[in-house]
């Protein structure tokens, strides 16, 4: 064995080593997805019956008029559909701060915080590869809807991919800041309830916000002030080739605020400094 | 155990370079170490230092601070107070080099049970940054050497709880590390399992020259060449080889040292060395 002087250099970390980190975090990510078919199901089960039942029903209650970016009059389903592109989004990004916490409960997460790389750059991976999950989803949504009649121009399943990528990673890091601050699994539920269902409801996913603001002027503010109502716009300017610049800069602005948020929660000298010991331990 | 001291070359060490140290760095060095839980200390004034391809038994009873310690070692929780060093470098300015040189074996499982041997190994290669190609050569080397080569594909759920704690040794080794931290790393195993795992490490240290801190409650988990450090309510009340230890409480073997020293019922396990 040849011996050598070790001196305490730090050597850094290459680009190499840093694009190997994301490619085995989002693998990861994408096997436990795959082992998971149930989640895959029930991430597609979910818009579609909001998009074969809800829809149909109230195709001839609310009447949509022509609005941006829809140059014609449109059918009801046609308009809700990036709302529910947002939705599977905002739910896998709940599914993977739900996975964050349980790994935590369960100890893996310890395999990723003790990584030598920046854990910024860790969380961020986690991110991408969570985002990539929720692409596959959306995609595959966008491919039965296409069966439904419900068809942008072709060329909007490619424009819209920027946007499906800034909203899940504005949706996932709102769901890793929020799994930074629950210790245990059995309190994520109540927490879905409080995040999930106001920030669906509370947006533009189902109705226009003139028809909101027809009926009630303090919940149109609400919903403008919702980021996930700039999550759905800009998938749905974006679906149409067109950029809804508002939408980009509060969808952009609050995917950088969440994740900075959930890096100085995962920073052990702040967020999990203030916890105690995983239980049984000391 | 404060003594920088040459790794010792085994006959079968595998093709790593081994340093030297004649800097005298020690594997690690833990300086001053306070932490608290809000109003409850768990942690008071920790000094000590495990030199590289030495053995040192960290011995307390539960809640003695043991897994707080590891766990700002790993840089899991931050630093209030003190230093802690890996190789020369500080956790808190270098951490990446720092958790680079690092091998860890938490108290809880912290294997993905959904995933297979290999897969779990490829994950931690990789964020290690550990090329896909490399990784898979590793990988076969480390599960050749504990013994799990033909369970590679099999899902961890299905491995026993030994073959579990000799995964989770492996992919702790998988990036050469020149320091292994094992927190209560034998728990819930059989005799056999223990034995196993236990000569395993130790055969790391004589034929790798890697530094190993050993959390432990159980005495006969400690030879008598091992360094020691005595670790009750926060506080560490003896340090050094284990036959000084025993010498300065004026005691015949580890088991009375430690109830001299804590004045604390023996904790579980057979008589000490």
């Amino acid at each position: 064995m040849s011996s050598t002087t070790v001196r305490p250099v730090e050597r850094g970390f290459s680009f190499a080593e840093y694009l190997t980190c994301l490619n085995g975090i989002v693998w990861r990510e994408a096997l436990r997805f795959l082992h998971q078919r149930e989640r895959f199901v029930s991430a597609l089960v979910r818009p579609l019956v909001w998009l074969f039942i809800f829809a149909a029903g109230f195709r001839q209650v609310l009447g949509i008029s022509i609005i941006p970016p829809y140059e014609t009059y449109i059918l009801y389903e046609v308009y809700i559909a990036p709302g529910l592109m947002a939705m599977i989004q905002l739910f896998n990004g709940m599914q993977s701060s739900l996975s964050m916490v349980y790994d935590r409960e369960m100890g893996n997460m310890r395999t990723l915080l003790v990584s030598p790389l920046p854990r910024g750059y860790l969380l961020f991976c986690k991110l991408l590869a969570g985002t990539a999950v929720s692409l596959l989803q959306v995609y595959a949504f966008l491919l039965i809807a296409w069966f439904w009649d419900i068809a942008p121009p072709p060329t909007g399943y490619l424009t819209v991919l920027p946007a499906l990528v800034l909203s899940g990673l504005m949706l996932g890091a709102l769901g890793m800041l929020i799994s930074s601050g629950i210790k245990q699994l059995e309190n994520f539920a109540g927490v879905m309830n409080f995040v999930i269902f106001p920030m669906f409801f509370a947006s533009s996913a189902l109705y226009p916000l003139w028809r909101v603001r027809e009926g009630s002027p303090l919940l149109y503010y609400v919903c403008l002030f919702n980021p996930f109502t700039h999550a759905v716009e800009l998938i749905r300017f974006a679906l149409y080739g067109q950029i809804n610049w508002i939408s980009l800069l509060v969808v952009g602005g609050c995917a950088a605020v969440f994740m900075l948020g959930a890096i100085y929660a995962y920073d052990p000298s702040r967020g999990l400094v203030r916890r105690g010991p995983a239980g049984g331990e000391t | 155990m404060t003594t920088s001291t040459a790794p010792t070359t085994g006959q079968n060490a595998p093709d790593i370079p081994a340093p030297a140290y004649a800097d005298g760095t020690q594997a690690l060095s833990i300086s001053g170490v306070n932490h608290s839980y809000g109003s409850r200390r768990a942690l008071i004034d920790i000094n000590f230092s495990v030199a590289p391809a030495s053995f040192t038994a960290l011995l307390g009873l539960n809640g003695a601070g043991k897994s707080t310690l590891f766990a700002l070692v790993t840089r899991l929780f931050g630093i209030q107070a003190g230093h802690i060093g890996i190789f020369g470098h500080d956790i808190r300015l270098a951490p990446g080099e720092a958790l680079r040189l690092l091998g860890v074996v938490f108290q809880p499982r912290t294997l993905d049970l959904d995933l297979s041997v290999t897969q779990n190994l490829l994950y931690h290669a990789a964020l290690h940054g550990i090329g896909r190609r490399d990784a898979r050569s590793r990988s076969g080397d480390v599960l050749t050497r504990i013994g799990l080569a033909d369970r590679a594909g099999s899902k961890v759920r299905d491995l026993s709880g030994g073959q579990m704690r000799r995964l989770e040794i492996a992919r702790a080794l998988l990036h050469r590390p020149r320091l292994l931290l094992l927190d209560e790393a034998t728990v819930g195993l059989d005799v056999k399992a223990r034995a196993d795992i236990l000569s395993h490490v130790r055969q790391l240290v004589a034929e790798q020259g890697i530094g190993v801190l050993w959390a432990t409650h159980l005495f006969d988990e400690i030879a008598a060449g091992d360094d020691l450090v005595v670790l009750h309510q926060g506080q560490i009340l003896a340090q050094g080889p284990v036959a000084r230890v025993i010498a300065e409480a004026g005691a015949d073997n580890v088991n009375a040292a430690f109830m001299r020293l804590t004045g604390a019922a023996a904790p579980t396990g057979s008589p000490a060395p």
